[in-house]
């Protein structure tokens, strides 16, 4: 077979135009074990490359290297979903000139498609590729080594980038199907050693929480939903990460067997838990945009009835046909909710960035039912709040907050409180949840921020809806 | 009844969040010797500042004859602790002279007659006297079998079925009942065997035990579950309940049933009655209104 | 008051460890992940603990892991009794 697309990464870099200024983009699916951005971006400093702009679906711990590329004016603005760890602290600290615009997964697919976030150059992780590009999350040959199964938020990026690289670490006989990632998008293809670090990419099987609060927690959030009017049969539900909202599906699974209910779809990040239910006829279809763990990335490379989404189809809230749209029931987590049922989930009660928004938002606003789970304390940090530190998803799309001091529900959604009461849970007001928090830790002094704006929230609809300021030491 | 240990302060603070009816903090065995002074502050301060809302509070101290034992009872006095546990106790001289060393403090503070007393028997000749233990003091409230330290002093050990406590249970439960108090059973360590722990559950009910003590909040569940109330417990709050509708309909703050006032922590129990019916599937939510 | 080296509390979730020893006026070093919103509420629950034990010279060395401030008081109290050797109980 004749082949010009397998090049070196500085020669892919090279033929596709890339210019100071200009945007480049990855995914997140290799989460913490992820080697792309790290080495695409030395190359690009190497080359000697400034002010471009990384456009990221999400990035964590393992991004920290990016401190020296933002200091030595290789990277000059962030895209991202999230922020973790040392670059996180950094940027909280006002290490950018320009702030970092934060978007959801929905909102940066809305974006991507409209051209709000127009990306030049996008270098895309796959766990097997042929040599006309054809690409997976999935593994295909025997070689296969960082394996992340769906690649639903690189999808945006390889329909909409002007130019797209593929970079593996597992180069394929053609034809590599089936594919997530078509040859026809694809303009180059690198190989390297590694893309990622597999025991950093996914945990092997379900590890169910032994924490007491988050059982309790789980079994909470599972009572609210049985009660909550929505479980009938073929509802559809999504859960978030987090100990107790993953918990919850197994507390759901026995009401589920005993009601003789079945879910039609689960949708979102997929984990263990909800392939065991699904292979047990208990959730016909599974909905993937991000496969959370290996059982997860297995099944989406065996089952036709699991299938791959991109961010677009899955939280667009621009594109009425997106999955979302279609969502019963969402369980998920939050670092803070105030007394408005406004919820924070990036950045941390001091102040400083260490989250991401993921879908917190698009899936919110658009199930019919969404629960936030979280406890009313961490330790000192109170989670129920008076005001939320940075506004992510308005309390207008949120339903009920389960804590272990009490079940809040949205005063806008009568009718559950009413289901939850009958049910003989504690429903109890939301501004008595702050109360109770306060009166245990006390009232905690206002944080020290700065001036400067190193944050933009935007919100799903392209909006911007809150900034984020620097922290002072 | 939950057994907490009485240094550690992450789980004392939200211990009541899982729903027990009483929380034991253990200034004992869960304690080390050169921590008992530390484990005694920080129970102190618990008790004074934390809210638990209307679960009972239990310590267990020190036996009297260690040189913590007076300090443990002069401490939780103090912070106003509902039950004192004493350990390992073998006769009823040994409530009596707890009694007087409570009446001590009380005195002190102006809170007489407020504390209450449970005695753990935890060897066989506290076995011998389990009624004379149990009927030795008013403020006596129950009383409790421990179950490892009367194992060794049998010179047997536990097994699943529990043959080797059952003379001790009975007589636990024989010896509460006559002196009119309350009897709890042991704890059960294996966390990962919940359904021998269920069976164990199940047997101290049968035997006629008011609770058993717990050591993890993942085994209340399965106690609820077992010791779901009784019909007659579920009429009995239903009347209670509706007695409050009919109250309120009066727009009167007294209620009462057949005669006589209802007071709050009956009204609680009710409640709680009522929700755990509901709960273990006995009673509909139609019923309930 | 005379003064030896004590501690009392742990690293665990919850709780505080107090290391105290002599010093001139009240000094107080705390490390805590809750600085920012509770390092003045800490310090002060550290200060009124040992002033309400008579102790107006020491230094403190604090390591807070989210203590409330029940169990600040409890750990500091521990701490001055491990140094004076004068106990709060009878």
């Amino acid at each position: 077979m004749r082949n010009t697309k397998v090049v070196t990464l500085e020669e892919a870099i090279r033929r596709s135009g890339l210019k100071d200024g200009m945007t480049i983009s990855f995914h997140h699916h290799f989460r913490g074990g992820d080697k792309v951005v790290n080495l695409v971006v030395d190359k690009l400093a190497e080359m000697g490359f400034k002010g471009l702009h990384l456009a990221a679906s999400s990035l964590s711990d393992v991004h920290a290297p990016l401190i020296g590329h933002i200091r030595n004016g290789v990277i000059t603005k962030i895209s991202t979903s999230g922020l973790r760890g040392e670059l996180a602290n950094e940027i909280s600290h006002a290490l950018m000139e320009e702030p970092v615009v934060f978007r959801s997964h929905g909102g940066r697919g809305s974006a991507i498609a409209s051209g709000e976030l127009h990306i030049d150059v996008a270098f895309l992780g796959a766990s097997s590729c042929d040599a006309l590009g054809n690409a997976s999350g999935c593994p295909r040959s025997e070689n296969a080594k960082s394996i992340c199964g769906s690649l639903g938020y690189a999808l945006p990026d390889a329909q909409y980038a002007d130019h797209v690289v593929v970079v593996t670490d597992d180069l394929v006989a053609y034809p590599n199907v089936p594919k997530s990632i078509s040859a026809c998008q694809v303009e180059s293809v690198v190989v390297v050693d590694s893309v990622g670090d597999s025991s950093k990419i996914s945990s092997g099987a379900i590890r169910d929480s032994k924490n007491p609060r988050d059982i309790l927690l789980a079994k909470q959030a599972a009572k609210v939903i049985i009660n909550s009017g929505y479980f009938t049969d073929g509802f559809s539900i999504q859960t978030g990460t987090g100990g107790a909202s993953l918990a919850a599906v197994k507390y759901i699974r026995e009401s589920m067997i005993e009601k003789g209910i079945k879910a039609s779809f689960a949708l979102g990040g997929i984990t263990a838990h909800m392939v065991k239910l699904h292979e047990e006829g208990l959730i016909g279809r599974l909905v993937d945009v991000q496969s959370f763990d290996k059982v997860a990335a297995e099944s989406i490379a065996s089952d036709q009835l699991h299938q791959e989404v991109s961010a677009i189809e899955y939280a667009s809230a621009d594109h009425e046909g997106s999955a979302v749209h279609a969502l019963d029931i969402v369980i998920l987590s939050a670092l803070e909710v105030d007394v408005d049922f406004n919820v924070n989930v990036l950045v941390g009660s001091d102040g400083i960035i260490r989250g991401a928004i993921g879908g917190h938002p698009d899936t919110a606003e658009d199930s019919a039912l969404s629960i936030i789970v979280c406890p009313l304390l961490r330790g000192r940090i109170p989670c129920v709040v008076p005001k939320v530190t940075t506004l992510i998803t308005p309390g207008a799309g949120v339903d009920v907050v389960v804590t272990e001091y009490g079940i809040a529900v949205n005063p806008r959604r009568p009718e559950i409180a009413e289901r939850l009461k009958e049910a003989g849970l504690p429903v109890t007001d939301i501004r008595d949840l702050a109360a109770k928090a306060t009166s245990i830790i006390g009232v905690p002094d206002a944080l020290p921020f700065g001036d400067k704006v190193v944050g933009i929230v935007m919100d799903r609809h392209g909006k911007v809806l809150d900034k984020i300021r620097n922290i002072e030491d | 009844m939950m057994f907490v240990p009485g240094n550690n302060p992450g789980m004392m603070a939200d211990a009541h969040i899982y729903g027990p009816d009483s929380i034991m903090l253990d200034l004992e065995d869960s304690v080390t010797m050169a921590e008992k002074d530390a484990a005694r502050l920080l129970v102190y301060n618990a008790l004074k500042s934390i809210d638990y809302g209307t679960t009972e509070m239990v310590v267990r101290i020190n036996p009297l004859n260690t040189p913590y034992g007076k300090k443990d009872v002069e401490a939780v006095v103090k912070a106003g602790v509902d039950v004192i546990r004493m350990p390992k106790t073998e006769t009823a001289d040994e409530v009596r002279e707890l009694e007087a060393e409570i009446l001590k403090v009380e005195t002190e503070i102006g809170r007489v007659g407020e504390t209450r007393i449970m005695a753990a028997i935890e060897s066989a000749l506290g076995i011998r006297n389990a009624f004379e233990i149990a009927s030795a003091s008013t403020r006596m409230m129950g009383i409790a079998l421990g179950a490892e330290d009367y194992t060794a002093n049998l010179k047997t050990q536990r097994t699943p079925g529990g043959a080797e406590l059952l003379l001790a249970r009975e007589t636990i439960v024989v010896a509460a009942r006559a002196a009119g108090i309350a009897c709890f059973d042991t704890v059960y360590s294996n966390l990962d065997d919940m359904d021998t722990f269920r069976k164990e559950v199940e047997l101290i009910k049968t035997l006629g035990f008011d609770g058993k003590s717990i050591i993890n909040p993942r085994q209340i569940e399965v106690v609820n579950e077992v010791f779901a109330p009784s019909q007659k417990d579920i009429e009995k709050a239903l009347r209670i309940t509706a007695a409050i509708k009919e109250a309120q309909q009066r727009g009167s703050g007294v209620i009462a049933v057949n005669g006589k006032m209802v007071d709050r922590p009956v009204v609680i129990r009710a409640e709680r009655t009522i929700a755990l019916a509901i709960a273990s599937g006995i009673l509909s939510k139609e019923e309930a209104l | 008051m005379e003064m030896k080296n004590a501690v009392a509390g742990t690293l665990e979730s919850g709780d505080i460890m107090i290391q105290i020893s002599s010093g001139e006026g009240l000094e107080i070093d705390l490390q805590s992940s809750v600085a920012a919103q509770f390092g003045s509420q800490i310090k002060a629950v550290i200060t009124e603990t040992l002033k309400g034990l008579g102790i107006e010279n020491a230094a403190v060395k604090a390591v807070d892991k989210g203590a409330l401030d029940c169990t600040i008081r409890a750990r500091v109290t521990a701490a001055a009794v491990r140094a004076t050797g004068k106990d709060v109980w009878k």
